[in-house]
């Protein structure tokens, strides 16, 4: 056989009905861990067993920021920061969508998104927000995030990064979120199985998935490749459900506590908003909400 | 089609711009509001958090207005007919998704009641100051329609067109107010809902599989869905082909943008709306808009009572600029007169069309109250001179 006469796979990715095939390849770098996530996220919805055409996806601006375009849902690449308010005003006035997902970077929703990362999950807004932490912005270069460990070097912080980072699922957990979890790359039955939790839950989700950026945060700090990411990941990783959020922060290569943190039940938004109108209006008030609504 | 009748406050109220304005959108069937407060505007959002639980529909105060500008999007794209209300320091915050609208071609109207500026300058007084803001303040090419009324019952009248015009053309819609038409009360006549004609969203009949988001015919205005429906589109501020994918080379992006400005200036003959008082005949032609038309309105009965012959042109939109028309007065007047209040943004439009073949006077007001009459009649008379 030729090197041009490759054998026909027979078997389809079971991943490809999930993707708009036509827009392959993806940007995406050999080792990067978004496409992992991305996998993670397909199986997820396979699961569910949800009707696909009721799922939306929001995206902002980064390597995640592509993963919107990537998946075939309806899917909304927004602008930088924004996926969360997009997917606000989506989800509001379309109650009959099953699920709406924000899937962005840890640079996107926490940084200049991070206001509006804060007051959806006070809101308890209902939204599974899977935020992939590769500590870095990775579209634009390489420069420091506000979820670069310290000690890690970036093109913005040359001489290694000095500022504190957020711990996001703490921020998500104080802020009133219902579901925070943490997983990596390595992780992926449980990070598809905290994905699946995340799409039959109500309310405000938040997912981190720490994923290796080998071409820009490994290689700046001669962390090696996507593999050797991996294998740190699998060593330093300890899994403690029910982790108290205040101590799961992140230091450069150190441990790393994942699990499912946060898995509690308050109102959503809207069924507060429904709830508190019905009390004040009485039979005069409709509740707002769409012939799937109670789905 | 008619309006619903669930939104129109049908009969005669005492109310004052903002308030006018708020019902205006109801009756245009505005279902969803996002917005964040700030003075002048927040009447508006305030009238529309108390009515619309019994309407049936939405509206949520958010973090900030780069949100309002986003969610409201969001909800658009949902299938609703949305609004976001601010005043100058909000408008700055959402100028990055007034670009997002108008690349991705998302009918929404955004109620901008102005207040001197730059910066917080004078939240509780009056300006026209962001017209040139509207028209070029988000990055790239791109063509926005404006509206100014100038009284508690164009507000309602004009933002059933406002929503119309954005629903027609799919671009962001500003419908520009200013403090002292926000909260200046008068009488507000709304008809009946049977008697207001409001355009539906350009709904597509194709099958999912046959519709691409953003193919077009010759209306160059592309047929929407919304999210749910099966469609399975993506959307993406990117330059981006028919089908709404990613396309980032020139001749994607000469085509598009081609487009999305030819939509508006293909069209800005239909779309331009301009109330003509004696201009025919006349030496001197003032041209005003929003709440200075009123005030140029004294003037120009004061200086055709001192004999001058004055015709005054009132831009009812400003954006897309009625350039033929000015074109067409400048070679049969002396010269225009502009009152603005700030230190000259619209006459520079007047000044392109009348490409110098009549002086433009401008008169301009840094804002914080309206033009004296008797300043207007002073310019007017040194124009006709």
């Amino acid at each position: 056989m030729s090197a041009t006469e490759l054998p026909v796979c027979e078997i389809e990715n079971p991943v490809m009905p999930y993707l708009r095939q036509e827009r392959l390849p993806h940007i995406w770098c050999p080792g990067c861990g978004i496409g992992t996530t991305v996998n993670c996220f397909t199986r997820a919805l396979t699961d569910s067993g949800m009707d696909l055409d009721r799922v939306a996806i929001v995206s902002g601006i980064g390597c995640t920021g592509r993963v919107a375009g990537y998946m075939n849902l309806d899917s909304f690449h927004t602008t930088h920061g924004r996926a969360i308010p997009f997917a606000t005003g989506l989800r509001l006035a379309n109650p009959d969508l099953a699920k709406v997902v924000v899937y962005s970077g840890d640079g996107d929703l926490s940084a200049i998104g991070g206001n509006h990362l804060i007051h959806a999950a006070r809101r308890n807004m209902d939204l599974m927000v899977v935020c992939v932490n590769n500590f870095t912005y990775g579209m634009t270069g390489g420069q420091v995030a506000p979820t670069t460990p310290i000690g890690a070097t970036q093109t913005t912080m040359p001489y290694g990064n000095f500022e504190n980072p957020f711990n996001l699922p703490f921020l998500a957990d104080a802020c009133g979120a219902v579901y925070v979890a943490r997983w990596t790359v390595y992780h992926v039955k449980q990070l598809a199985k905290a994905m699946l939790e995340g799409l039959k839950k109500k309310g405000f989700v938040f997912i981190e998935a720490m994923a290796p950026c080998p071409t820009l945060y490994s290689r700046r700090n001669r962390l090696g490749d996507g593999v050797d990411q991996l294998k740190y990941y699998k060593e330093k990783s300890k899994v403690v459900n029910g982790a108290d959020t205040k101590e799961v922060g992140l230091t450069f290569q150190g441990d790393i506590t994942v699990g499912k943190f946060v898995d509690r039940d308050r109102p959503t938004w809207l069924e507060a908003m429904n709830e508190h109108y019905t009390h004040h209006f009485g039979d005069r008030y409709t509740p707002y909400g769409g012939s799937h609504a109670q789905d | 089609m008619h309006a619903d009748p669930k939104g129109v406050l049908t009969g005669i109220h005492f109310i004052d711009g903002d308030h006018a304005a708020c019902e205006g959108a109801l009756a245009a069937g505005c279902r969803f509001v996002a917005g964040y407060p700030i003075t002048p505007s927040t009447e508006v959002v305030e009238r529309f958090a108390a009515r619309i639980p019994l309407v049936g529909g939405m509206f949520i105060q958010l973090e900030d207005e780069l949100a309002s500008s986003i969610a409201i999007q969001g909800a658009a794209w949902a299938g609703k007919k949305v609004m976001t209300v601010t005043s100058g320091p909000g408008l700055s915050l959402m100028m990055e998704h007034v670009g997002y609208a108008a690349f991705t071609e998302t009918p929404c109207v955004f109620v901008d009641v102005q207040r001197g500026g730059p910066s917080t300058g004078l939240p509780t007084l009056p300006a026209q100051a962001d017209m040139m803001q509207v028209k070029w303040g988000s990055h790239g090419d791109y063509e926005p329609i404006a509206l100014c009324p100038n009284s508690p019952q164009e507000c309602f009248d004009l933002m059933i067109k406002a929503f119309n015009l954005a629903e027609t053309y799919r671009v962001p819609v500003f419908f520009m107010m200013d403090e002292v038409v926000g909260h200046m009360t008068e009488r507000v006549v709304i008809p009946e809902a049977s008697q207001i004609e409001v355009v539906e969203r350009k709904w597509t009949t194709k099958k999912p599989g046959e519709y691409r988001p953003y193919e077009t015919d010759e209306s160059l205005v592309p047929e929407m869905v919304k999210a749910g429906d099966g469609y399975r589109i993506h959307i993406t501020g990117l330059t981006h082909d028919e089908r709404g994918y990613p396309a980032m080379t020139a001749p994607a992006q000469d085509k598009l943008v081609t487009r999305l400005v030819n939509k508006i200036r293909a069209n800005a003959d239909k779309i331009v709306d301009i109330r003509e008082d004696g201009v025919a005949g006349a030496d001197v032609v003032v041209v005003s808009f929003g709440m200075t038309s009123r005030v140029a309105g004294a003037a120009v009965e004061a200086a055709r009572a001192a004999g001058l012959k004055v015709g005054h042109l009132r831009l009812v939109i400003t954006w897309p600029f009625p350039a033929k028309r000015i074109r067409e007065l400048a070679a049969t007047v002396k010269a225009f007169v502009v009152p603005e209040l700030n230190m000259g943004q619209m006459a520079l439009e007047v000044e392109r069309a009348a490409a110098g073949k009549v002086p433009v006077l401008t008169l301009p007001h840094a804002g914080g109250t309206v033009h004296e009459p008797a300043a207007i009649l002073a310019k007017i008379k040194e124009a006709a001179q």
